[in-house]
């Protein structure tokens, strides 16, 4: 086994000084760092519990699990006591819940209902993380404009956007993450059930990746456009490159991030009806390997200068690779998730696409500029169409004994 | 109306419960130092027994309205009269055979044996007619008789109250803050008051008890009744709720959101029955 996971370490490392940590795909899910701890856990079954506790939040630099169950709240209070108080019992409750134990205390009163909602008894915790942010609203609603960092800011309007209010905004996010879907949407009920008459739902999304036993061999998960997605991430296993891309050190956010959440509609049908070559130009890249167009390997350097005989860009500047890559300077931690929705009740097609989440250390600085790129001239808009959009500042983590949110309300 | 099964769910409950505390003395929910809530249970008795004689004389003044064909006067009262059964929900609907005779809706029971409020509300609000509905009122008129008669019978019990209280919540979620309950009056907003208010009974009664347990819970309690008065409040001049179909979809969602925040920790009445 230590030879195995070694000779993983080295593949990375090789595939790093080839310079492929460069930002890729936007629309893109788990990085290609999860290669090294998923390998090493190949084939066996999805067990384990993630910490709750620790410096940073869990579910950011987690790799990705199976499912995701999101959910965006308002607050209804404005008593900062009452949120501080729920904050505390959200604490609580998800180290539980992480442990894959059931909140509260054991059902004693029958003329009760039970503390825990019961529909996890029995499952493993599945590595389930609860990952909780803030939005720009929470501080205007609880008069703390002032501890409003500047980073957490409403998004501009890019080109394109044709943003929905059922699928946008919120003041409190809950961002749960496991390998069973009803493990992860367990947390959120529960943790949603304590708010009660302190917040309500704006909007939830339940979200799905290929599963670790339907792709054994960890490769980089494929988007609803059957497209490899994520292979450009930062490694997420890196603390370095953490460090350098995620993680703020300011003020009381030192150790917390800034997330972004798009709800990406896709246009399937009209893309199961475009023809190979041109999906190809239209993301960069190979279909079948992932490969940058023109090369064999997923992880070969990207060369946006290159061109064919004819004299023609081998990689099409308005290809999503392209514009997502830019100079390479600029990087972004994405964690994205597919979702299918039923369907579109106006046009009777498929409401699927991309709950695009990304992690960052600066909004403004990161996320912004690739976004901005990519909504004037990516080819893929034609497929795609941005429904829904959030802000939330992921707060720091929590040491055992402390609470959510400490340094906010300190 | 309540659902079969669900009717049954709750009698089966009692009965559970009740073996329960018989066959195990170290339940700490029968404890021996239990609070005595006698006084309590007496008291709402004969709260929702006079909500019933109120609901037997007005269904009376609606049904005789129905039979003289007086259609405006039967309209006006259809909704107020209602109220009176809501409100005592919790005991009225003891009776499994008698609560679909009396408040089926349309599809709750084979067309056949479809009687009662809304059968008659159909007809003055969808055929705009008493006629053909004068035998409807009758019977009527002898359900509600006949529920009188027998609600003297119900054993109140603090399990029927506690459990009570959240159902009558419980029913506002599930089909008047839907508008599925008088969907052809639309005059759903007075049942969903008086299902609050009904509720508001109960913990009203069982306050003091519960403020020895939980001070905190019974205040926030106490807090999200105001803010679905106020709600309610603005949808009201002089007795008159406003029609189902006139409110917005904001104004539905913020009401169904107050009744789920005040359900919440209404469910936690149970505590009243532990020992101190």
């Amino acid at each position: 086994m230590d030879n195995f996971l070694k000779k993983e370490v080295s593949r990375r490392n090789v595939l790093k000084a080839g310079g492929i940590g460069a930002a890729g795909l936007l629309i893109g899910a788990s990085g290609a760092g999860s290669l090294l701890t998923l390998k090493a856990s190949a084939g066996q079954k999805s067990t384990g519990t993630v910490p709750f506790y620790g410096t940073h939040q869990a579910g950011i630099t987690t790799d990705p699990q199976n499912h995701l169950y999101f959910a965006a709240l308002m607050l209804t209070t404005s008593e900062k006591a009452e949120v501080i108080s729920l904050f505390k019992e959200w604490t609580e409750a998800a180290a539980a819940i992480a442990e894959g134990k059931e909140i509260g205390k054991p059902a004693s009163n029958v003329l009760m209902p039970p503390d825990d909602t019961g529909e996890a008894a029995g499952l493993d915790a599945s590595n389930v993380t609860m990952t909780f942010g803030v939005g720009p609203g929470f501080f205007q609603k609880l008069a703390m404009t002032a501890k409003q960092p500047a980073e957490l800011a409403d998004l501009p309007a890019f080109s394109f956007d044709a943003l929905e209010e059922q699928w946008s905004g919120g003041d409190v996010c809950i961002q749960a993450c496991a390998d069973d879907p009803q493990v992860a949407f367990h947390a959120v009920r529960n943790l949603i059930r304590l708010a009660r008459g302190k917040m309500q739902l704006k909007w939830t999304q339940a979200a799905f990746q290929r599963t670790k036993q339907a792709n054994t061999e960890k490769e980089t998960p494929r988007n609803l456009f059957g497209f490899k997605d994520g292979t450009g991430n930062p490694d997420h296993t890196s603390k370095k490159a953490m460090d350098e891309h995620v993680w703020t050190k300011s003020g009381w956010m030192a150790g917390g991030t800034y997330m972004v959440v798009r709800r990406v509609q896709m246009f399937i049908e009209v893309w199961d009806r475009t023809a190979l070559q041109e999906q190809e130009a239209t993301f960069g890249r190979h279909r079948a390997t992932g490969a940058p167009l023109g090369r064999k390997d997923e992880f070969e350097q990207l060369d946006l200068a290159k061109t064919d005989e004819t004299g023609q860009k081998q990689i099409p500047a308005n290809s999503h690779t392209a514009l997502a890559h830019g100079d390479g300077s600029v990087k972004l931690l994405r964690r994205s998730y597919s979702y299918a929705d039923g369907l579109d009740p106006k046009t009777g097609s498929f409401d699927a696409g991309l709950l695009f989440i990304s992690f960052q250390k600066s909004i403004q600085n990161q996320f912004v500029p690739i976004q901005t790129r990519l909504a004037k001239n990516d080819k893929l808009n034609e497929y795609t169409i941005h429904r829904g959009s959030a802000v939330f500042a992921c707060l720091p983590g929590v040491k055992k004994g402390g609470w959510l949110g400490e340094t906010l309300f300190s | 109306m309540k659902k079969w099964t669900k009717t049954t769910a709750i009698l089966t409950t009692a009965v559970t419960l009740a073996a329960c505390g018989a066959e195990d003395a170290a339940e700490p929910v029968e404890v021996a130092s239990a609070p005595d809530l006698s006084s309590v249970t007496d008291e709402y008795r004969v709260y929702a027994i006079s909500e019933i004689d109120l609901f037997v004389t007005e269904t009376e003044k609606f049904a005789q309205a129905v039979k003289t064909g007086d259609i405006e006067t039967a309209k006006a009262a259809y909704a107020p009269a209602r109220m009176h059964y809501e409100r005592a929900e919790p005991i009225a609907e003891v009776f499994g055979d008698l609560d679909p005779k009396i408040d089926a809706r349309e599809g709750d029971v084979p067309e056949e044996e479809w009687t009662g409020y809304h059968r008659i509300e159909k007809g003055l609000w969808i055929d705009e007619t008493t006629e053909g509905y004068e035998e409807y009122a009758q019977q009527l008129i002898d359900d509600t008789k006949l529920l009188r008669a027998k609600v003297e019978t119900v054993d109140v019990t603090p399990d029927l109250l506690i459990t009570g209280a959240v159902d009558l919540l419980n029913e506002v979620s599930t089909s008047k803050v839907t508008g599925e309950e008088d969907r052809y009056s639309h005059t759903d907003l007075y049942d969903f008051a008086a299902n609050v208010e009904g509720a508001e009974k109960i913990f009203t009664l069982l306050q003091p008890e519960l403020e020895k347990k939980d001070e905190a819970l019974s205040a926030e309690i106490d807090a999200k009744f105001s803010d679905v008065y106020t709600l309610l409040d603005n949808q009201k001049e002089g007795d008159a709720y406003t029609l189902y179909t006139d409110l917005t979809d904001a104004e539905v969602k913020e009401l169904s959101q107050a009744i789920d925040a005040l359900a919440e920790p209404l469910s936690q009445l149970g505590i009243v029955t532990e020992a101190s």
